[in-house]
């Protein structure tokens, strides 16, 4: 290492780490990354879980963990938090714009609605954009997805849970 | 916000009990959940299931961190190492997975109790559990939603699906009212704010549960046993049940990577 890591540097490199389960965005497009700190050749970065039963969280520890190696660093530590819980109102417009490209719905805007709500959400069809969808599962192929196929264009498709 | 709550070394043995006893019902209706695998009746409630088992891991996860926070113990030995008498999971969350209406019914019952518990952690004084309890929330509405679904559709479905629901809700509830049994020392917790009181949660289940089973899905509730078994009585299915589950942890006892 030559010049002092910045932040803003390590920032970058966490930008280029994809979700395991989702390579269109990136950790940081999720909003999982909550918080880097340099202090001298020592960084630490702190990250939200998003589902508590997710079994890419210890892939995606270990690949904060390299990215940061990758800049030279030695020195990693890699801490989660809970608080405040993961939410998918953090992921941002432009991910959420590649999640449509993908072909997965994104979530609507949590709120705090009551606890018990036998209504989902309403989601567009990822590829038409009709509000002419139903649910055919409730959970998908992952812990954060739901089943849908669009009665409009006939396809169907993923939708991210609103958490 | 407030200052930091102090744990008497009692408190932390009654929470280390609850947290426990949270975890290991968590880890049983899992392993019920996960027997459906390749088994359901359709495809998208095999995925279904396997998730919520997923979920429901990851809960078992959450409780057994904070534990090790208190008392240093391994959540997978906890897990995989421990015996049928040292598990304190509920008899309603080790009996069999039963045909379908017995697995969404009890599933309902538990995830109902379940969120409303967690719901009231969130006010925790214990800021760790209120943590875990915000996190855990979002995602257990999404088993009652889907359980509570189940029980309607199969309550009103055909005179075969009726018959079964029923049998399942007379078969399941009396054994619910072991979920609200307090541990040793519980009250002690409840009264520091740290625990939610569980009268209270039974008072909203009772009007929750009764409202969906009763209102929307037309069933006729059985009567409540007066005082439900101590969560150290277990049925024979325990026993059987870990030693299929630990039966590879067992197996390789140094393993490191899972």
């Amino acid at each position: 290492m030559t010049a002092a890591l910045t932040p803003g540097a390590v920032w970058q490199a966490l930008a280029r780490v994809p979700d395991p389960e989702i390579p269109v965005v990136s950790i940081t497009d999720m909003g999982m990354v909550r918080d880097v700190q340099v202090q001298g050749d020592r960084v630490s970065v702190t990250f939200t879980p998003t589902f508590s039963g997710c079994p890419a969280l210890h892939v995606i520890r270990a690949s904060i963990e390299q990215a940061v190696r990758d800049l030279g660093v030695q020195d990693v530590t890699v801490h989660s938090t809970l608080t405040p819980p993961w939410t998918t109102d953090w992921i941002n417009e432009d991910a959420r714009d590649r999640l449509r490209e993908y072909g997965i719905a994104p979530p609507a805007p949590t709120g705090d609605g009551p606890l018990i709500q036998l209504v989902a959400e309403p989601t567009r069809c990822p590829r038409c954009g009709s509000l002419n969808v139903r649910m055919t599962g409730s959970f998908g192929s992952t812990l954060c997805k739901r089943l849908y196929v669009c009665d409009s264009c006939r396809e169907p498709f993923e939708g991210f849970k609103s958490v | 916000m407030t200052t930091a709550l102090t744990l008497t070394a009692a408190h932390t043995q009654a929470l280390i009990r609850r947290l426990t006893a949270l975890a290991d019902d968590e880890i049983l209706i899992a392993h019920r959940g996960g027997e459906w695998t390749g088994h359901a009746p359709i495809l998208e409630e095999d995925i279904a299931l396997a998730n919520i088992a997923q979920d429901e891991l990851g809960h078992a996860g959450l409780y057994l961190g904070l534990r090790a926070e208190l008392d240093g113990s391994d959540p997978d030995r906890l897990a995989f190492f421990r015996t049928a008498d040292e598990y304190t999971n509920t008899r309603l969350t080790e009996l069999p997975r039963g045909d379908w209406a017995f697995t969404m019914i009890r599933q309902f019952l538990y995830d109902t109790f379940e969120a409303l518990w967690l719901e009231a952690a969130t006010r925790s004084t214990y800021a760790p559990l209120a943590a875990i309890a915000a996190k855990a929330v979002r995602e257990e509405k999404f088993h009652v939603q889907h359980t509570a679904l189940w029980a309607e559709r199969l309550a009103l479905g055909t005179p075969e699906s009726e018959r079964r629901t029923r049998a399942a809700l007379n078969d399941l509830w009396p054994y619910a009212a072991q979920l609200f049994q307090p541990v040793d020392g519980e009250e002690a917790l409840v009264a520091a704010g740290v625990l939610p009181d569980l009268s209270a949660v039974r008072a909203r289940w009772t009007d929750l549960v009764t409202a969906h089973l009763s209102g929307t899905c037309g069933l006729t509730l059985p009567g409540t046993p007066a005082d439900p078994a101590p969560r150290s009585v277990h049925t024979g299915h325990l026993a059987p049940l870990l030693a299929e589950m630990q039966s590879v942890a067992r197996a390789h006892p140094d393993a490191e990577l899972w």
